[in-house]
């Protein structure tokens, strides 16, 4: 079985950690609030949400913010499940 | 620093088109009737509220009463509520005693599960691809990057949280501290310190009564 792009347990590196502490900004709080808002709501499960992030593609995964991972499963998710439509987020954002 | 290795280093993220995002998620979920603002708005306000002050009070108890300490590490979420501490609706965590033999640090490997009802948001490291690798291969360089040198006898246990148990570490109380109130207990106890990358504050009483600053 091949290793997922989310494990990363002893993946080898030997990067630095950044420590800059980083207050959340407006963007990533409300991404966090909509993702556990969906599953107070029983639309998205916590696992259906971790299995959305996990199947981001690998370079995509490693190159994301940690709330555009977030972001790419609650999509994923919601156009699965017909709430959403193919790109309809990005039509709103007119790009 | 070298370029070899820029996938490991997280951006924030595009900020403007990022930014833009989640509200036009937002706006297309409210108008479908999928998440109405009142329920986004609960959310937002128990993220902003949570902070390590809710851990550090757990820990400052269970320094003073063994019996306490013995129900955080069991179940610290019946502990929390023991002190009025509403933790919503989170996952099972359990308390972790570092003693003088074993020292424990937490990681999320697979991703950033948290006590984030106990600490707050975790920090940007904690969810970093370095951090997330290397604690696991390295775990007394990462201590030591954080600047904790532990003797070689103390055995270091590393614990990965999953989306089911999370951990909060329960440091070591500092020497010097047997006079300190619960209240001052407290505030020596960072959030690092509950992740298991820092060891608590050492006691100021002198510099707390004269300092304007409130240190690191």
């Amino acid at each position: 079985m091949t290793r997922g792009v989310h494990d990363r347990g002893g993946v080898p590196t030997d990067a630095p950690i950044d420590r800059t502490e980083h207050e959340l900004a407006g963007w990533e709080v409300l991404t966090d609030a909509l993702a556990n808002a969906l599953e107070d709501a029983g639309v998205v499960n916590v696992d259906e949400f971790r299995r959305g992030i996990e199947s981001m593609p690998p370079d995509e995964y490693e190159r994301a913010a940690y709330y555009e991972r977030w972001l790419f499963s609650i999509e994923t998710n919601l156009v699965e499940k017909g709430i959403l439509r193919a790109g309809e987020v990005d039509a709103r954002l007119g790009t | 620093m070298s370029h070899d290795h820029d996938h490991d280093h997280e951006p924030v993220g595009n900020e403007p088109e990022a930014a833009m995002r989640p509200r036009a998620l937002e706006e297309l979920l409210v108008e479908k009737g999928v998440l109405d603002r009142e329920r986004i708005r609960a959310r937002i306000d128990w993220l902003v509220s949570r902070t390590p002050a809710n851990g550090a009070r757990l820990v400052a108890r269970a320094w003073v009463d063994p019996d306490f300490k013995h129900r955080l590490a069991e179940d610290a979420r019946a502990a929390a509520d023991e002190l009025g501490l509403d933790v919503g609706p989170s996952p099972v965590t359990l308390g972790l005693e570092n003693t003088e033999s074993v020292h424990h640090l937490v990681v999320c490997t697979l991703c950033s599960c948290y006590p984030k009802a106990l600490l707050g948001p975790p920090p940007e490291w904690y969810k970093s691809l370095p951090y997330r690798s290397r604690t696991v291969s390295d775990p007394r360089g990462v201590l030591r990057e954080f600047g904790v040198e532990l003797d070689d006898g103390v055995e270091v246990r590393v614990v990965d949280s999953t989306a089911e148990i999370r951990y909060l570490v329960i440091p070591r109380r500092p020497p010097g501290t047997e006079g300190l109130t619960e209240d001052e207990l407290a505030a020596l106890v960072t959030r690092d310190s509950m992740i298991g990358v820092a060891v608590p504050r050492a006691p100021e009483r002198e510099l707390a009564q004269s300092s304007t600053s409130g240190g690191g």
